[in-house]
């Protein structure tokens, strides 16, 4: 595969290749022509946002807001500096798609950052990557090289007379600091700790200046639809869900791993490709876009295909795309106690509802699994959770939210017979 | 400007404005702990969640900008159900020790709780608890009540220009603390207190001495410097318990300097003077207040007849009330004496057509856009200016600055000058000659162009001298070129008066007659008696060495003092008086504001009001015009329209100043002293607050550039012995690469000369 036919390995198709993340191969391939057409002919920035809106490219975060609105956002001539930020701050339980992109295809990243501070009007861009990932880091830091001796970055690039240079940035695995605002924090060498909003980014960001911040997989998608207009990435998805997507999936599958496939495909289909349910198991339940979506059952998943609106109209969201499945020996309190253990860790601490709210879940569910529940947890969960959900500066009050009140409400039987019985329901 | 409705209530508020301050101008109060007017917008503990119309969730009322057509409910169900939900969650691991927390009773905590808390709380795990913190002599910590509201951490970025506290840890583990066990230093560090909505941090002094509602509060007027901070005294049975600021927003805004808060500890000092004292062969000995008076009026009358009535010279602090200062000068002109003065730390100044002043308001320092201080230890002479300019600095305004040492003063300097004291009219000098205006003969150096192209650019700006500049030797000539400079720029010029009533002092004639003598001079060929009031002259003078020799050969010294002490040691007489908290008064600062205020308690002991003791001393004089029978009516006399027409007689021009020889600054082979009033060494009350004596940096040192100390071959850390003419101290050696070449810092107050003079060291 190559950038140079419009396949639906969107991010992922240098695997195909020998050295899949060198520059060769991502030239040889198609790769940089995007950029090289665009500083040739000096595509006006409303051109690229307008292909990119058309794309429907959402962001492949976890937000999935509209890229091409985001960057519309921008004040594209405010004078002065202005930046753009990539998001590798992958943290979230579940997600291992954007260390693969900076193994696999780094030059096709910085192409789509190069685009992007070309369209914005930036001179310098960051990517802040998650602190628990080297191995990317570095691989990062070889391809800018690469690209830098290249005439890809730097001054005069590819002679067009632009000026633009890339920039590494190792967290230190705040789970917050893949929050924007956070993220920019942490860049500037503050504590990772979400801003108020407004002013957003975009008028009031990256030391104070425009910023535009958008996730690995959303820039990297960037050049394929410069390559072949939006329209055609439109329609890799479906209406409102451009492209592929790379969907992590994980947990009780036979064949766990990155799949990029295009938005819309029927979840069947997807846990087909991972080998099915391990064991011949049945399946249990799915949290369908990292640790922060609600839980779905078995059967409401089932019926779901891998979009933004689909998972959304069956009560969870489409996140991240990191799917985790769980199979009919998991226990839902013994799993819900992990991931409230998560929430109450990563809690930056700046708000009260998060800061407080997050070890008093955690606190109850652990009771709970330890066999010193009470009848009314349950309900004081859920009454916590609202307390929390809307309330806090920033998501991660709402993402600790989720998967407590989405397990509560699904699989309350089970929680019940852990308090009545001191015990799990399955494996005895 | 849009039109919003908050709680059914029409109003137009100003565009930008928040929610928060739509309420406010409609009279409504939203519960909130982190948000404070004067800092900036966290809206992080999420108390003033409101409901806002056709928004899906709550919104922080802080953190909201007004839209026009905005509907917001701050007390609808839904507003309250959140407020409540934040309650619940600030109470689970709040200790609920109300009844041992000194907060109680004015914790803001404790009062919202009362109305959105529950009574009962669903939470039965452990509670979190935190370590304490050390943060030295002045501020008590019991961080487990913390909210992590971050007003403290924010106070130290943003007011106080020096982040002392952070918010170390994360989640529940958050914690406030100082960096790496180091203790909170800065000189506003005690405004934390009050910004503090809970009971973890709290003043030190008055830990556990009395609850809050047993306390009356009196406002009052900050004796120390020449800003005059309002303050609140807060007292019980008699004594004052503690000091806190009472906003004025043209003066010190809501903030107070730690000496406002601290000194009310010096009130109840084992030192204090609680009855009239004379010294009879040597030896000390109690006696009535009659006597006394009739002794010192006999013995002034005695020595004016034998002597003639210059052998008398006063010597008034400038923290006195504007009615004690006018009643010293009139007795002593009573007596025939013109050697009145109040300016002890100053070498000699000129005295001008009418007082010296800020020449501005003080609010007006914060949107100064230039500025160029010279001669001012800025932090430790006026901790409240130097956060105003803080503020202006941070709104974009240029700080130029002429100075001994480099201070650090916690904000950008666009320009500065570090020379010895006695390169510092060559300095000004220069940047007058950049200027084009008339200077003399000098070398223009890079630096001083820059000053000048900073100062010549700009709306609003100002040259302030500081105290330095008013002590120099060459006072007067440092003040005709800052004139120059400010008329060449079009700048204000302003003096950063020294003491809460150094314009008072001088609107009440406490300065020195046609033929007076003026402090220095008054020191330095010694009169027969002296008439002292509040000072300590060996610690307030100029040349130490020549007020302790002075005073030493002095036939006969009368001291009125709330203090005994041992700069006193020589004097025949002492007669207490009482302390600003103890009598009626008012002080005039700096921009020429009147404040008046009453006594919060009674006199110590025998102490009087010192306008009641010269009142007596006059008639006892038969001075005439001394039946005063309140402290209004002596007001009356000595500001007789009061605050209508002080503005009359404020004046910082100086003329007829001969320039000379500008000199040159690199000249000298001589070490120059940098002798300042030490911050907690301003007046007798300073002195002895315990508290304060303890903070860090407060000790007898010489500092010096690494380059002085290899010259002299001496080494941080070395025991050295530091020598003007006869005077002599033995002190520790620190490193300052901050100092000028050729200075070292020794603080006023030691026994030595001259504070801007010559001085030796050697190894001790």
């Amino acid at each position: 595969m190559s950038l140079n036919t419009p396949t639906d390995k969107v991010c992922l198709w240098t695997l195909d290749h020998d050295q899949p993340a060198s520059l060769a191969t991502y030239t040889a391939n198609g790769g940089y022509e995007a950029l090289r057409k665009i500083l040739a002919e000096k595509t006006p920035a409303e051109q690229i946002i307008e292909q990119v809106k058309i794309s429907a490219l959402r962001g492949r975060g976890g937000a999935g807001f509209p890229t091409g609105l985001k960057w519309s956002f921008m004040p594209r001539s405010f004078p002065g500096d202005k930046y753009i930020v990539c998001n590798t701050d992958e943290g979230e339980p579940g997600t291992f798609k954007d260390r693969d992109i900076l193994i696999y295809n780094p030059h096709q990243l910085i192409e789509g950052m190069l685009i992007a501070g070309y369209t914005l009007g930036a001179r310098a861009g960051y990517n802040y990557i998650h602190g628990e990932i080297f191995e990317q880091y570095q691989s990062w830091e070889r391809a800018l090289q690469e690209a830098r001796e290249a005439g890809f970055l730097g001054k005069d690039i590819l002679g067009s007379g632009w000026d633009f240079d890339l920039h590494a940035h190792h967290g230190y695995g705040a789970y917050i600091c893949g929050e924007e605002t956070a993220l920019l924090e942490s860049l500037e060498g503050k504590k990772g700790q979400p801003r108020f909003k407004p002013p957003f980014p975009a008028s009031f960001g990256l030391y104070g200046k425009p910023t535009t911040i958008n996730n690995t997989e959303t820039l990297t998608s960037i050049p394929w639809i410069m390559r072949h207009g939006g329209q055609a990435f439109l329609e890799l998805g479906k209406p409102n869900n451009g492209g592929s997507k790379i969907f992590s999936i994980s947990g009780h599958v036979n064949k766990p791993g990155n799949y990029e496939i295009p938005l819309g495909t029927p979840f069947s289909a997807l846990l087909e490709m991972a080998g099915g349910v391990r064991n011949g198991h049945k399946l249990k339940a799915v949290i369908p876009g990292g640790s922060s979506a609600p839980v779905l059952p078995a059967d409401v998943m089932m019926d779901c295909t891998l979009d933004f609106d689909s998972i959304a109209k069956a009560g969870s969201m489409l996140g991240s795309g990191a799917v985790i499945v769980m199979d009919e020996t998991v226990c839902m309190v013994k799993a819900l106690e992990r991931l409230s253990y998560f929430y109450f860790e990563e809690s930056c601490g700046q708000c009260t509802p998060c800061r407080e709210g997050t070890g008093w879940m955690y606190r109850i569910v652990n009771r709970i699994e330890h066999g010193k529940g009470r009848p009314e947890d349950l309900d004081e969960l859920v009454r916590i959770g609202n307390n929390i959900g809307g309330r806090t500066i920033c998501a991660l009050g709402d993402a600790a939210v989720g998967p407590v009140v989405s397990f509560v409400k699904h699989f309350r039987q089970e929680f019940e017979y852990h308090i009545e019985n001191k015990r799990c329901m399955v494996g005895g | 400007m849009p039109i919003i409705e908050i709680d059914g209530q029409q109003l137009e508020v100003a565009p930008g404005a928040t929610v928060m301050d739509a309420a406010h101008q409609a009279g409504i109060a939203i519960p909130h702990f982190c948000y404070h007017k004067k800092l900036s917008i966290a809206a992080n503990c999420r108390m003033c969640l409101v409901e806002v119309e056709k928004a899906p969730k709550p919104l922080p009322a802080c953190a909201t900008p007004v839209t026009d057509g905005m509907k917001v409910k701050t007390h609808s169900p839904k507003a309250v159900e959140a407020q409540k939900g934040v309650m619940e969650f600030l109470l689970i691991n709040h200790p609920l020790d109300c009844p041992i927390c000194d907060q109680g009773g004015e914790c803001t905590l404790q009062d919202l709780a009362v109305g959105y808390g529950a009574s009962a709380s669903h939470y039965g795990e452990a509670k979190r608890v935190v370590k304490e913190k050390d943060l030295g002599p002045l501020i008590a910590t019991d961080m487990t009540r913390c909210i992590h509201c971050s007003r403290c951490v924010r106070f130290g970025q943003e007011v106080a220009g020096l982040m002392e506290l952070g918010m170390a840890h994360r989640g529940e583990h958050t914690e406030v603390m100082p960096f790496l066990e180091a203790q909170v230093t800065h000189e506003l560090s005690g405004n934390v207190i009050e910004l503090c909505p809970v009971g973890a941090l709290t003043s030190k002094p008055f830990r556990f001495a009395a609850r809050s509602w047993e306390l009356s509060r009196r406002k009052s007027v900050s004796p120390h410097d020449g800003l005059g901070a309002n303050v609140q005294v807060h007292v019980k049975n008699g004594k004052v318990f503690r000091v806190v600021p009472q906003e004025n927003e043209a003066v010190n805004e809501c903030w107070i300097a730690d000496r406002d808060r601290y000194s009310y500890e010096a009130l109840d000092s084992a030192e204090r003077l609680t009855q009239p004292m004379v010294k009879e062969d040597g030896q000390w000995r109690a006696i009535g207040w009659q006597d006394a008076l009739e002794r010192v009026a006999a013995k002034l009358a005695a020595l004016r007849e034998a002597k003639g009535a210059d052998a008398i010279g006063g010597l008034a602090s400038a923290h006195q009330t504007v009615e004690e200062l006018y009643l010293f000068a009139k007795v002593l002109r009573g007596l025939g004496s013109e050697h009145i003065d109040h300016r002890l730390a100053q070498a000699g100044a000129t005295v001008g057509q009418g007082a010296r002043w800020l020449g501005m308001p003080i609010e007006a320092i914060g949107t100064l856009d230039r500025v160029l201080l010279v001669g001012s230890t800025l932090r430790h002479e006026q901790p409240l200016v130097a956060r105003r300019v803080r503020q202006a600095v941070k709104h974009g305004g240029q700080l130029n600055v002429v100075h001994a040492a480099d201070d650090n003063l916690l904000c950008r300097v666009n320009g500065k000058l570090i020379a010895r004291p006695a390169a510092w009219v060559n300095a000004l000098a220069q940047i007058a000659k950049a200027m084009n205006a008339e200077a003399g003969d000098v070398q223009v150096s890079d630096a001083a162009r820059g000053i000048a192209e900073s100062l010549l650019s700009g709306e609003r700006k100002a040259v302030l001298l500081g105290a330095l500049a008013q002590n120099h030797p060459d006072a007067d000539r440092i003040h005709a070129l800052a004139q120059a400079i400010a008329q060449a720029s079009g700048a204000t010029l302003g003096f950063l008066s020294v003491a809460a009533d150094s314009v008072g002092a001088q609107l009440a004639g406490v300065l020195p007659g046609p033929n007076g003598l003026n402090a220095s001079a008054m020191l330095a060929k010694p009169r027969a008696a002296y008439v002292l009031m509040g000072v300590e002259p060996e610690l307030d003078a100029y040349d130490s060495a020549a007020a302790r020799a002075a005073l030493k050969a002095a036939e006969f010294k009368v001291a009125l003092t709330a203090f005994k002490s041992a700069a006193l040691e020589d004097c025949d007489v002492l007669l207490p008086i009482a302390p600003f908290t103890e009598t009626g008064g008012a002080y005039v600062n700096m921009e020429g504001r009147l404040q008046a205020f009453h006594g919060a308690v009674k006199p110590h002991g025998e102490a009087r009001p010192a306008w009641k003791v010269l009142r007596v001393l006059g008639n006892l004089l038969s001075l005439g015009g001394f039946d005063y029978d309140s402290v209004e009516s002596v007001r009356a006399d000595a500001l007789p329209q009061g605050q209508a027409n002080i503005a009359e007689h404020l004046d910082n021009a100086i003329a007829g100043v001969a320039l000379g020889d500008l000199g040159d600054p690199s000249a000298t082979e001589a070490i120059s002293r940098l002798g300042e009033t030490p911050i907690y060494g301003l007046d007798p009350l300073t002195r002895r607050a315990p508290a304060l004596q303890a903070t860090a940096g407060v000790d007898g040192a010489v500092a010096a550039n690494a380059a002085m100390l290899a010259r002299l071959g001496l080494e941080a850390g070395a025991s050295v012995r530091v020598r003007q003419g006869d005077a002599s101290a033995v002190l520790s050696l620190h490193r300052d690469d901050r100092m000028a070449d050729g200075v070292v810092r020794v603080a006023a107050g030691t026994a030595l000369g001259a504070r801007l003079g010559a001085i030796t060291l050697e190894r001790a």
